[in-house]
């Protein structure tokens, strides 16, 4: 039976609900704010919430300096890349893990976890001489090697971790009526664990999407994503902090908008197996 | 051999020579994000009128972030720039690994002879010419008249520390928040270390003794924090600590500072009427010194090299004789007026009449002229620069210091501590570098 909820308590927790919310979202709004003011007012003290004079010109002005479109293409296909080919080698490896673990599996997965807390500037020149020798430099195919390999031990985590909440009978029952291993994975298991892929899948192309360090660092022009577009209208001399924050409005929208329809598929994957 | 065969013969040869005139050479230009570089951005159509068989491509980072791809694509002869921005800390560097192509072959109408003495210095390593300057400049006082009027005092044009310090307590009104004086105190070797550097020539103190043993620990560093904290602790803005150039150019703009000792370039925001609140009300002078022979301002150019992994470096000469010759800057007069011209780089420019109407043109090239790289210091020192040391080193060391420099600023450590902390931190850093022996 579940407990009686006033309505008084009800209000206060979606008033604090609301505020906390308010409050995470607080600097992406106040971006967003920003992007529609003229640069002086971006910068005005004390702000200016609402009461400036809107204009787009920042939009404008961002499009003119640099074609946003070619930098949006390369995201989605360098985030959506990554996590597709990702999925390719995660899902055999979390079966093999969950359901026919061998006397290291533990182990091997805090390996590969231990490799996220590695800096990444410490392989820097390593893969730079790698990808100069293979030709790789500022192409799509290079960064999204790259971002899945970043990407892999959380893919395989998160896989996993759901694998494990299926019953090792179901896979035993089909394989029983014949099923090969390759049946086994695509037509018993995989349908099962569909919410859980879902949301490996959202979580990784959000994680390929913002990654700025490899992005930045292996492309130039034909392969730079929005991440490098962003970087490009930060200045050390001389305030753009309006058409930084057009800048990053452009580039936050897409990954805001797929996280915004996809939430119910996020929130329940994220929770997935967080309540026995 | 027949008529018919030599005039086809002669035909397909023609064809080829026009082929390869035809040929597209597509450059890639690696850039940082301030006014000057997007100016140029939008006059292209110039230099492709001019060279036709050229395509350039921009790279636009932020300044750390392009200093890190370049480097690791430098070091590793990846070869994806053809045309780099760099500044005079990374030249002397780089040139001496031999990364840098000469550019003293460029040709005799591009007038190596007219860049600067003290910029071109700060460019040149062993004769060679390895970065063209794009922009150059120093650091002065940029103080607003009105006040200075109001409290019945003048601004020397070469004021003393001690005439700042006199101006800032006249100007300062916390009340009103004004402040009598704006510096730098966000960590960082191209933040508050380049201003503190800068700072401590003038008060006769330097990074290193001639055997590179660090010099912190020696009175006129000391004389120079106390000097800094004074100024900024009784005259300065609250929350000093985390203030830049960005973050003071703010303030300056509307109205709370009463002084700001920063980079030349920011005259030209602060004079601008479309983001200035206190555009016809500002004034110049030098940065101050204490009488020793050194002022405390620095030297720097954004300048433009080309790395010796390109293939392409005909072509990327071709780009650097264009966006940084004479022709270049009267081509940004006639578009864009004197005032947003790229300013020091040339000495012709500041011999034209309609340059020097400009407000602060003079002030600019004395400050450039007051500053001398390779002697940057009172007592001698063992390397060249004058608001950083160029070695490899000292980006880590410099923001390292600045961190401690920082935290006095904040109040979190006393000047003392700050200062046993940068030398025993400066003297582990080098002794393990192996520059003390």
């Amino acid at each position: 039976m579940s407990r009686a909820i006033t309505p008084q308590a009800k209000a206060i927790n979606t008033g604090l609900a609301w505020s906390v919310a308010l409050l995470i979202a607080f600097p992406i709004l106040w971006t967003v704010l920003t992007s529609f003011k003229p640069e002086p007012q971006a910068v005005a003290s004390p702000p200016i919430f609402l009461g400036f004079d809107w204009t787009i010109q920042n939009y404008i002005d961002v499009q003119d300096q640099r074609a946003y479109f070619r930098y949006f293409v390369n995201s989605v296909v360098i985030s959506i890349g990554s996590t597709l080919l990702g999925l390719i080698i995660a899902i055999p490896a979390a079966w093999s893990m969950a359901f026919v673990p061998g006397a290291r599996t533990k182990d091997l997965l805090m390996w590969m976890l231990s490799t996220k807390m590695m800096p990444a500037v410490g392989v820097l020149v390593p893969i730079y001489l790698i990808f100069i020798r293979l030709g790789l430099l500022d192409t799509r195919i290079g960064l999204t090697v790259v971002l899945m390999l970043i990407n892999l031990p959380i893919i395989i985590w998160m896989l996993y971790t759901y694998f494990k909440e299926i019953p090792a009978d179901i896979l035993e029952a089909a394989r029983m009526d014949g099923a090969g291993l390759r049946e086994e994975i695509l037509y018993v298991l995989t349908p099962m664990a569909v919410p859980g892929i879902a949301s490996t899948v959202l979580l990784n192309i959000i994680l390929a999407w913002n990654e700025s360090f490899w992005t930045i660092n292996l492309t130039t022009v034909n392969a730079a994503p929005l991440t490098a577009f962003i970087a490009g209208f930060s200045s050390p001399q001389g305030l753009f902090y309006a058409k930084l924050s057009a800048a990053s409005t452009m580039a936050i929208a897409p990954i805001l908008i797929m996280g915004w329809f996809s939430q119910k598929q996020l929130v329940r994957g994220l929770t997935f197996g967080a309540v026995k | 051999m027949t008529v018919s065969l030599r005039a086809l013969l002669g035909a397909t040869a023609l064809l080829a020579l026009s082929g390869a005139a035809m040929a597209e050479t597509t450059i890639t230009v690696a850039t940082v994000n301030n006014g000057d570089m997007i100016r140029m951005q939008g006059l292209m159509d110039d230099f492709y009128a001019k060279n036709p068989d050229i395509k350039v491509q921009w790279v636009t980072l932020e300044e750390n972030a392009l200093r890190q791809n370049v480097t690791t694509d430098i070091a590793t002869g990846g070869g994806q720039y053809d045309v780099m921005t760099i500044g005079t800390y990374e030249v002397p560097i780089w040139g001496k690994q031999g990364w840098l192509v000469s550019l003293n072959d460029l040709p005799a109408e591009y007038d190596i002879d007219d860049i600067l003495p003290a910029i071109r210095g700060g460019l040149t390593v062993d004769g060679n010419l390895l970065a063209a300057p794009f922009y150059g400049e120093s650091s002065m006082v940029m103080y607003r008249t009105d006040l200075m009027e109001a409290a019945g005092l003048t601004m020397p044009e070469a004021p003393t520390w001690a005439d700042i310090e006199k101006a800032a307590a006249a100007m300062t009104d916390k009340a009103k928040e004004q402040y009598g004086i704006c510096l730098r105190g966000k960590p960082g070797w191209g933040e508050n270390m380049a201003f503190l550097t800068a700072m401590s020539n003038s008060f006769g103190a330097r990074w290193f003794d001639e055997k590179w043993v660090p010099q912190f620990d020696q009175p006129e560093w000391k004389a120079t924090l106390d000097t800094y904290m004074n100024l900024m602790t009784n005259y300065g803005p609250p929350g000093a600590s985390a203030n830049g150039f960005n973050e003071n150019l703010t303030l300056f703009q509307q109205g709370k500072c009463g002084m700001w000792i920063d980079a030349t370039v920011a005259a030209s925001f602060v004079t601008d009427p479309k983001t200035s609140t206190v555009a016809d009300k500002v004034g110049f002078a030098l940065a101050p010194d204490n009488g020793l022979g050194k002022r405390g301002n620095w030297l720097w150019a954004w300048s433009l090299a080309i790395p010796s992994s390109s293939q392409k470096q005909d072509a990327a000469k071709a780009f650097i004789n264009w966006a940084t010759n004479k022709d270049y800057l009267a081509l940004v007069a006639s578009k864009e007026g004197w005032a947003n011209v790229p300013p020091g780089t040339r000495s012709s420019l500041y011999a034209n009449p309609e340059y020097a109407k400009v407000p602060f043109a003079k002030m600019t090239i004395d400050s450039i002229n007051a500053a001398d790289p390779t002697a940057p210091t009172v007592k001698p020192v063992p390397y060249v620069g004058v608001q950083f040391v160029a070695i490899p080193e000292f980006q880590g060391l410099g923001t390292n210091v600045g961190q401690e420099f920082s935290a006095a600023l904040a109040g979190q450590k006393s000047v003392d501590d700050a200062l046993a902390a940068a030398q025993k931190l400066v003297t582990d850093e080098m002794t393990a570098a192996g520059y003390i022996q």
